[in-house]
Formats: C-alpha cells, structure tokens, sequence
C-alpha cells in the first residue's frame, strides 16, 4: 500500500462520512467547484493554455439544466446530459477560435468570448435576465425511484458525479492523448516536427475541460436550484483560476484543494461584502510571487525535497 | 610594464545550466588588434558576450582601465567604454537607419560624428531613412560596425563580421578595421575567417573548449601555420 | 421588441443618429486611449496589464478627490491625476512586477489580475459601488440643428486624438521612443550599449499607467466615478486590442476609434446587439487574420 494508495483511500472514507459533519449544501456545492476546477486545470496544467472565461461553460450548463428540467419538465439526467453538451459545443465554437493565439492573447479571447456570452444571458428570455432561474424542482433520479428532495441522499449522487468526473480527467491525462498534450504543453515545435497536429488536441482538451465545466454547472443548478448571471460572470472565471492556483496547477487533487479553500473562505467572509474581493486579489498577488506551485504542489515538493535528504 | 587596456583572468560563463568557458585569460594592451580564433562552439563568442557582461552568469575577472567589471550590468560596463557588435548585427527593424546609428549613447568623448561615420560609409547615407533591415547583409554589417563608432568606446568587441559577406564586402570591412586601428580603437576581434584575421591582427589568441590555449604574434603566423590549422581543424 | 430595423434609417431621426455617433466616438477615444496604454505596457514588458481598468477608476477617483478635498479644479487634475497614479504605478513595477518577468507571461496577467480586484475592492469598500458625479468643466453646448454637441464631449473628442496623436509622435519620431521601440525588440542589446533597460521600462509602466489615469480623468465628468467604472471597460478594451493586434501603435489608435464608431452604428441599427458587437467583431477577425488587423505574429 502506498503513501498514496493509503491517503486515495482516507479521502474518499472523508468523502464519505462527510455529510455526518458537515452541511450536505456546502459540501455539494464545494464538490461543484472542484470539479470545475479540475476541469479548468485540465486545460491550464496539463495543456498549458490558460483560460479566462471558463464561467461560460459552467453557467451555460446551469442555464441549460434550469432550462431542460423547468421549462421542459425532463428528468434531471437529461439536464445533465444537457449541461455537458451545451458546455461541450460552446467550447467546440470558442475553442476553435480561441486556439488561432497562443498565450496571453488566448486568455484574453477566452475572456473577452466570456464576456460576450455574459451580455448575451442579460438579454436572451430564457435566462430570466437579472433574476436568473430560480425554483428548479429537484426531480427525482432512475425514472422516479431515486428521489433527491434530501440533502442527504442528494450528496451521495453529486459525489458520484464528481467521482465519474474526476475519473475522466485521470483517464484523459494518463491516456495516450494525455501524453501528447503534455508534449505538446512542454515543447510544442519539437511535437509538430514529430507530426502531431497540435491544434486538434488543444482543441480536444479544450472541448473536455467545457464539457466537464459543463457537468459542474449542471449539477450546481441541480443542487442549489437556481441559475444566474453570476454564474457566466468575470468573477467567476477568476475564481476558478485562483481556486486552481492555490491548490496547485497541473496537480491532480490541487484543484479540489484549492476548491474547498476558496469556498470555505467565501462563506467566512459573506459578511464582509466587498473585501472578499481584495482578499482574493492579494492571494493571487501573494500566490504568483511566492507561492507560484499552489499548496499542493509546494507540499509534495517539501516532501520530495525531505525525502531527498534523508 | 604598461597595463593592458583589457585584461581577462579566470573567466567561467554559464547559459542556464551549460558552463561554456572554463577560464579564460588573455590580455590586450591600447590600440592592439587582437583576434579569437578557434572552432565552432570553442566559446568565443560567449567570451564577448562574458565581457559585455550578457550571458547568464559569470565569474574570474575582466578587468578594464584597471576596474573590475565582473559583476556590474551590461550598460555599466558599455559605459565604462567598451562597445559591442554581436553576430547576428542585431539591426533593429522597428528603427530606421540613422536611428539605429543614433541608439548607442555616447558614452565617452572622442568618438566619431554621424558625419564621419556617413564618410567612411557612404552607402548608409543614401540609405539613412531606410528601415534597419531592409537593407542588404554587408550593408547592415557596416551599420553595426558604424554605430558603435559615435559612442566614444575605445574597446570594440567584433564578432565575425566578414560572416556571410561577399568577398569584395569582406575586403571593404578590412579596410574599414585597419583605419580604425590607425585611428587608435582598440579591437578584440573573432573571426572564422582565419585569412582575413591574419590581414590585421597583432595577436591571435587560440579558444578551445573555453580555455584559451595558444597564443601567435602576426611575425609568426607563417611558421605557425600548421599549428593553426591543425585547431581549427581546417 | 424592435428587431433588425435598418431600413429603417430615414426613419430614425437624425438627432439619433449623430447622438449615437457621437457617443460612438467618445466610446472609440476612451478604447483608443486604453489599448494604445496596454500596447506600450505590452510591448515592453511583454505584461497584459489588467490592472489598466483599475488605474483608469484611481485617474477618476483622484480628479474627484483633488476637487472635494483640496479643490483642486479639472485642468490641474488632467496634470496631477496622472502623475499620481504614474507614480503608484511605479512602485508596483519596481515591487512586484520586475521581479516576475523571467516567468511565464500569464503570471504577470495573473499579477496584474489581482492587483485590480485588490485595488478595485478597496476602493468599492471604501467608497460603495454607486457613482458620484464629477461637475463638467464646460458647461453647455453648441446647437448644431441635426444634433446638439455638448462642449465637453467635443472637448474630450478632441484631447483624446491629440493625446493618442502625441503618443505616437513620442514613440515614433522621438530618440527616446527609439529606445523603446529598440529595447521592445532586443532588451538585451539595447542594455550593452549602455542604456538603463529597467529603468526604461519602469518608466514606460508608469507612462501607460498614466494615460490610463489621464483617460480616466476625461471620463470623469461624462461618466459617474465608481470603482466598477473601469471593470467593465477593460474587457472591452482586451477585445479591441485582439482585434487591432498589438503590433503597430497607430494601429491601436485606428481600430478604437473604430470600434467605438461600429458601437455606436450598432446602438441606432440593432440596439440590442451594441453590448456585443465588438466581441462578434473579435470572432469575425480571429477567423480571417488571427494576428488581428494590424498585428504581426511575434
């Protein structure tokens, strides 16, 4: 049994038995954004391409599922369903333009994209403007025989769907296509040479880290039951990448970490209105100077460093 | 003992993590022409570069005028009086001819004017409001050369400027050296072109695996000849 | 809801029309005034500086500020403001930007992200989001029959295009804009002939964080002052920098200006679609000529 084998099977005991301890909300909606933020850091650690605009994915995908499960009165699974799909041809479109630039112009599109799709929620019906989708009904799951009116049982669910989305991610980055992207991301000149067509696999990654977006913005409307423009917003986007920052880019758990970190701080400061802005700000500052591998990545490189040591 | 303009002790140079000089020494008294002579990858440039103070890390001693200028930034260094013009000419394309002439601040008294350097090259004259790089590779090779002139440096740092020229440019870049020497520049030169070396140098110092390992004075170059071909591996 | 109605333009009274216009317009000198900041900020220290909103936002705040607390009137402001948060600007180059730039670029977009949500959170927690107003300079206007042109908005037309003029003047006619456009080319280069390159560039951060705070004083008047003034903005402006490239400053300046005027068409022909025109725009140019109008891939 490895360190890691054994710390793999403590989390998800946590994972667990978490709801015993915890609130099952804020539990969900931390699992929502970690996801999310594993999304994001699928693209950003792993593809090397740093997107600005991933609200649009994961509010998209909330709208979506409001949309599908209130409107249409389908099952949540097709709103699910729809979630993913949506994130995945919004990111397909984008994606697809976004990738002509490199770096920080590819940033810059993918905000500027996001900004555009915000604009667009303001004005389109369907998204109830201003007042968002509010009062999604927690249809039950299986046709009916899974119900999830309860917290409770509700987490069980989201946390499989977070498993399952998590599980993408980890066979995306340890397939053959995560190999080339990682090549891609570390020189990218020396694997055209070789013949691989980077662009295709940006893209494909880039398509993926939607379509999970997706996932998690589905599921958060399905826990929460509302939809709103703060879901496509700037200030999303930014908190992903900061969430993604703290726990670590191109680790595997650091986005969780980091997930959990921002959201428990969140509902810390929710009464101090506007300075949970400038708290967040002076930890991106404090980060890049100085803390530039995230709290897992600076750990497990003390513990390798120890290790070395020794 | 009259003290050399420039003197080189120990010199070690790193790019990133690649140590490309060893420890370097050599020396040049004012008004010398001294050459580098050596293979590719021998660092000959890096040694340049090291005096000028742009490579990654350096440590030994490079001493000017008698000052130490190891661990002092590039533009002190240039100030002091050395001048550079590195291999790939390094024109700038978002400048035009005459500003590019004009960038170097002059550093000293007793340099050229623009004037006299429009003399010695005529053809940068005519092409003053050119754009930097649209002009030929001899012609941006006396561009080069041209505007370290106005600085007022003593020390210039040559690097291969007869690379890719056609003979009768290369002949011309000759001259042009040999006037400077006159006029009291002093010059450290690095030359592939080892005939052209020999045309106006007193010394040629030998680099190898970033160490300099021989020295020929221009009376010896004749006897020495098979020497010096055997390291150039020519 | 009015759908697509251009055929309707002789119906659209001509005081719309030139309203919109001239809205478009100041809209273009402000993107003009920001991008062409961002492009120099950019070209030098290779840094997208996020923070240009938020320094646009002290510009406003600082002309408001001068005139509540020290009476300082709106002609001295135009000179202090800048100054003010040029200065700022320099400290934050020399604390915390310079010692990033052998890193990746996207740190110094992550930097610079932050300190804008710091800078605009202090200032959103000190002084709440709602905007106060800043009395315009010159009053009234000229009546020109097809329209009514009040005379500070032509007055801020004017000194926008003399501001982005005289930038490029600066940067293109001047031995000091050489340095610039040398050291932007080949830092390293530049430094071995004995020009003080981070001093240079310290200087340049603080010039573009300037013209932002200058922007930023013009806007004043016109806009209300709040500490989300330049939030929104920026975003805008980040699309119209993809659009124009970065490549030429007189370039920047042309694809504002444009920009604003394509706005301000929008507002009369489509006015649903003014919010997001720029961003289509975006799209339309990435498929086409993705170094943007007038860029050259780097």
């Amino acid at each position: 049994m490895t360190a890691r084998n054994i710390s793999l099977f403590v989390a998800l005991v946590l994972a667990l038995i978490a709801p015993f301890v915890a609130y099952p909300v804020f539990l969900m909606t931390a699992l929502c954004f970690a996801l999310f933020a594993g999304a994001f850091n699928l693209l950003l650690g792993y593809a090397g391409l740093m997107s600005f605009g991933h609200a649009m994915f994961f509010g998209m995908a909330a709208y979506f599922f409001g949309h599908v499960v209130k409107a249409w009165g389908l099952p949540p699974e097709v709103g699910l369903l729809a979630g993913v799909l949506g994130g995945a041809a919004l990111g397909l479109v984008t994606g697809a333009l976004a990738i002509r630039r490199q770096g920080i112009y590819f940033a810059m599109i993918t905000l500027a994209f996001a900004q555009m799709i915000y604009f667009l929620c303001v004005q389109m019906p369907f998204t109830g403007g201003e007042d968002g989708l509010q009062g999604i009904p927690r249809r039950a799951l299986l046709g009916g025989l899974l119900p999830i009116t309860n917290d409770f049982t509700l987490y069980y669910v989201v946390l499989a769907i977070f498993l399952f989305g998590y599980g993408c991610i980890y066979r995306f980055i340890h397939s053959p296509f995560g190999q080339v992207l990682k090549a891609i991301r570390d020189n990218e000149q020396r694997a055209v040479s070789l013949g691989y067509e980077a662009d295709r696999y940006k893209l494909l990654a880039f398509v993926l880290s939607a379509a999970l977006s997706g996932l998690a913005g589905a599921t958060k409307a399905m826990v929460l039951q509302f939809a709103t423009l703060t879901d496509v917003s700037a200030g999303l986007s930014g908190e992903v990448v900061l969430m993604a920052l703290v726990g670590g880019l191109g680790t595997l758990s650091g986005p969780i970490v980091g997930a959990y970190i921002i959201i428990t701080m969140q509902n810390y400061l929710a009464g101090f209105g506007e300075f949970v802005l400038v708290i967040q700000g002076a930890i991106f500052v404090v980060i890049v100077m100085a803390f530039r591998k995230g709290l897992v990545g600076e750990i497990s490189a003390w513990w390798k460093a120890r290790k070395h040591k020794a | 003992m009259v003290e050399p303009l420039l003197k080189v002790a120990g010199l070690q140079a790193w790019y990133g993590e690649s140590h490309i000089l060893h420890g370097v020494d050599f020396e040049i008294g004012r008004g010398e022409l001294v050459t580098l002579l050596g293979r590719n990858g021998a660092g000959k440039t890096t040694t340049l570069r090291a005096i000028m103070g742009i490579v990654g890390k350096r440590r030994g001693s490079v001493t000017f005028e008698g000052r130490e200028t190891v661990g002092h930034p590039s533009n002190q260094i240039a100030r002091l009086g050395i001048a550079y013009c590195p291999e790939e000419r390094g024109i700038f394309s978002s400048l035009s001819v005459e500003e590019n002439l004009l960038l170097p601040p002059v550093v000293k008294p007793g340099g050229l004017s623009l004037e006299d350097i429009y003399r010695l090259f005529p053809n940068l004259e005519e092409r003053r409001r050119s754009q930097g790089t649209k002009l030929s590779g001899g012609e941006q090779q006396m561009l080069a050369i041209g505007r370290i002139l106005r600085t007022g440096a003593s020390l210039l740092l040559l690097d291969e400027p007869t690379e890719g020229l056609a003979p009768v440019i290369v002949q011309r870049i000759g001259e042009i050296i040999r006037q400077l020497k006159e006029r009291g520049f002093t010059i450290l030169l690095v030359e592939q072109n080892f005939h052209f070396a020999a045309t106006v140098a007193d010394r040629h110092y030998v680099v190898e695996d970033g160490r300099v390992i021989d020295m020929v004075t221009a009376a010896d170059v004749k006897q020495s000849l098979g020497k010096l071909q055997a390291y150039l591996g020519v | 809801m009015s759908g697509f109605h251009c055929y309707d333009i002789f119906a659209i009274p001509m005081q719309a029309w030139f309203g919109q216009l001239l809205l478009g317009l100041i809209n273009g000198a402000f993107y003009a005034m920001l991008s062409l900041g961002l492009a120099v900020i950019f070209g030098m220290l290779n840094v997208i500086n996020f923070a240009h909103g938020a320094q646009y936002m002290m510009g406003a705040f600082a002309a408001w500020l001068l005139l509540g607390i020290l009476d300082v009137p709106f002609w001295a402001s135009l000179v202090l403001a800048p100054i003010i948060v040029g200065l700022f600007g320099v400290v934050l180059e020399r604390l915390l930007l310079k010692r990033i730039y052998h890193l990746d670029h996207l740190y110094g977009f992550l930097l610079t992200f932050g300190l804008a949500l710091v800078i605009e959170g202090l200032f959103q927690w000190k002084w709440g989001s709602s905007g106060a107003p800043y009395p315009s300079p010159i009053a009234g206007g000229w009546n020109l029959g097809f329209m009514y042109l009040p005379k500070y908005r032509g007055f801020v037309v004017v000194a926008a295009l003399a501001i982005c003029l005289a930038t490029w003047f600066a940067i293109e006619r001047t031995r000091l804009g050489a340095y610039l456009r040398a050291a932007t080319e080949n830092p390293t280069l530049v430094r071995a002939f004995g020009i003080n390159v981070p001093r240079l560039i310290t200087i340049t951060y603080g010039v573009g964080v300037g013209l932002a705070a200058l922007a930023g004083v013009l806007a004043a008047p016109i806009q209300q002052v709040s500490a989300l003034m330049g939030t929104n903005l920026v975003l805008v402006v980040f699309a119209v920098v993809v659009i124009g490239g970065m490549g030429s400053i007189m370039g920047s300046i042309v694809t504002g200006f444009s920009l604003g005027l394509v706005e301000g068409l929008t507002k009369v022909c489509y006015p649903p679609g003014s919010n997001t025109v720029i961003f289509v725009v975006m799209a339309l140019v990435l498929l086409v000529k993705p170094a943007g109008l007038f860029g050259q891939t780097k």
